[in-house]
């Protein structure tokens, strides 16, 4: 009988890359992908933008063609729930009644779309964005002259409200706190996405909690408030956040704290099982300590981690953090993380829709902002790893190139 | 159909066939060729799908964008011939493309 190999849990990107490596690495035994979705691995991030405009279609989503998985002798499992792990037997139950057995375990489970809970949260016209079916309803729900009623301004919502005004749906957001990516962001860019969605015409209503959904015959009307109005739409989209899917974990005993615990190699208290992606509470050496990350660069760095760890191979260096957003036309992208920072910078007038806010601790980079600002992005993401001391009043002149800053 | 030549950073040669209105980087990862990661899909994000354009076909492939220029400008081992292989669009003019892979893409 042939080993087990390796068993990943989740077709997201985390897992599906993961596969992809293991074979590049020079992995031999079986890998085994087990996927809840009815579809082989694709990427998430355009079923928020550019697919959800109707630029990309699905086959370009793929993350790899299917033939990939055949090539490469990559067994895929899919529309197959994982229902437990057996870790002294080292076995996997599935809900179609089979148990598979693993040398390895990689645990690539994502995230979930936080819940509203909420009255009327099922009624018809609730959605949430975040598989590839989500998308498919929103996609069909927001034509023109429908009315979207967007719950929460953070990067979900502000892209389906961006992709929602570009198909000629009336959109309205409401955040609870008083400003616009209030978790993720920092004022100067709340203001910027807030003014650059108005006059595009989005309606914002800021300080605004969400108390109930109201409808008629199953189906949703509109979105009550805390302060008593009532906000009518024909579909609400609920963007509050992401929950780690760390019960499996959880269950069969390895550690978890806001994520599964992982190390620089990906893996869990278990020596064979491993964690990657979304569902990770993972260190982030830069910044000396512990955090859950959201990212399809944090799934790629640990794919490589696990990959590398189970191939035998030394492990990768580790990555400064970087992700994006697309708005209109507007790039947004993001490196590094403002933990520590003692003073903003802003580079660029945010008047102009090109510049970037930089997060600094002493004359150290620790995050960018970077609004249509490709330079300021990967200079920064350099910075940022290096920890090299940058000049501020050099930074802050945007005549002075960022290949200069760099340098001096 | 374009045949496009991906050549690694080893010497490892690709011959593909590319459907026209795929990019060059979607091209490669289609057909599992390495050196290419395109982390961020094809978004102009990241720069993790650089290429170099053989000389004979650096005007067919046309010109660098502001935002691709910038992004190139902090790559590793940057040539004049550099490009984003994302921002590239198959057309039948580009049969018998020939692109080379950079060390590393990281």
């Amino acid at each position: 009988m042939s080993e087990p190999g390796v068993v990943i849990v989740g077709a997201g990107h985390a897992g599906g890359t993961a596969a992809a490596l293991l074979r590049q690495y020079g992995y031999e035994a079986p890998i085994t992908i087990v996927g809840d979705e009815p579809v082989a691995p694709y990427q998430r991030p355009p079923l928020s933008k550019a697919w959800l405009k109707g630029e990309t279609d699905a086959e370009a989503l793929m993350l790899r063609p299917l033939t990939f998985y055949a090539d490469h002798k990559i067994e895929l499992i899919l529309d197959v729930k994982v229902t437990a792990i057996h870790r002294a037997a080292k076995t996997v139950a599935l809900d179609d009644g089979r148990t598979i057995a693993y040398d390895q375990l990689i645990l690539a489970l994502g995230s979930r779309a936080r819940p509203l809970p909420i009255p009327g949260a099922d009624l018809a016209g609730v959605l949430f964005l975040r598989s590839a079916a989500d998308a498919e309803t929103l996609k069909a729900a927001i034509g023109p002259g429908k009315r979207l009623a967007v719950i929460g301004g953070g990067y979900i919502g502000l892209e389906a409200a961006a992709s929602g005004r570009t198909l000629g749906a009336d959109v309205v957001v409401l955040e609870r706190e008083p400003r616009l990516l209030a978790r993720v962001a920092c004022e100067t860019l709340s203001t910027f996405f807030q003014r650059y969605h108005e006059a595009r015409g989005v309606t914002f209503e800021l300080g605004a909690q969400a108390v109930a959904f109201e409808g008629e015959g199953g189906k949703l009307t509109g979105v009550k408030l805390a302060d008593g109005r009532m906000i009518p739409c024909d579909e609400a989209l609920v963007g509050v956040g992401a929950l780690p899917n760390e019960e499996l974990a959880k269950e069969a005993g390895l550690d978890c704290s806001g994520g599964i615990v992982v190390d620089m190699h990906a893996r869990t208290s278990d020596p064979a099982i491993f964690a990657i992606g979304d569902v990770t509470h993972r260190p982030l050496p830069l910044y000396d300590r512990m955090f859950r990350l959201e990212s399809v660069a944090n799934a790629l760095e640990q794919a490589k981690q696990a990959a590398a760890a189970i191939a035998g191979r030394p492990p990768p260096p580790p990555e400064v953090t970087w992700n994006w957003s697309d708005q209109y036309d507007v790039k947004l992208q993001l490196a590094g993380i403002a933990f520590d920072s003692d003073d903003i910078l802003v580079r660029g007038d945010p008047a102009t829709a090109k510049f970037a806010v930089f997060h600094l601790k002493g004359p150290v980079i620790r995050a960018v902002e970077a609004v249509n600002a490709p330079a300021e992005f990967m200079a920064a993401r350099q910075l940022i790893g290096s920890q090299r001391p940058i000049d501020r009043a050099k930074l802050a002149d945007a005549a002075i190139s960022m290949k200069e800053v760099a340098a001096s | 159909m374009a045949k496009i030549t991906y050549i690694e950073f080893n010497g490892a040669e690709h011959v593909v066939d590319v459907k026209p209105g795929l990019s060059v980087m979607e091209g490669a990862v289609k057909n599992n060729i390495p050196g290419i990661d395109a982390d961020c899909g094809g978004a102009c994000a990241c720069a993790t799908c650089h290429v170099y354009v053989d000389a004979a076909w650096k005007d067919k492939t046309g010109s660098q964008s502001a935002m691709e220029e910038s992004m190139l400008d902090f790559a590793e081992n940057v040539e004049p011939n550099s490009r984003l292989s994302c921002q590239i669009k198959v057309t039948d003019a580009l049969d018998g493309l020939v692109v080379r892979m950079p060390q590393s893409q990281h």
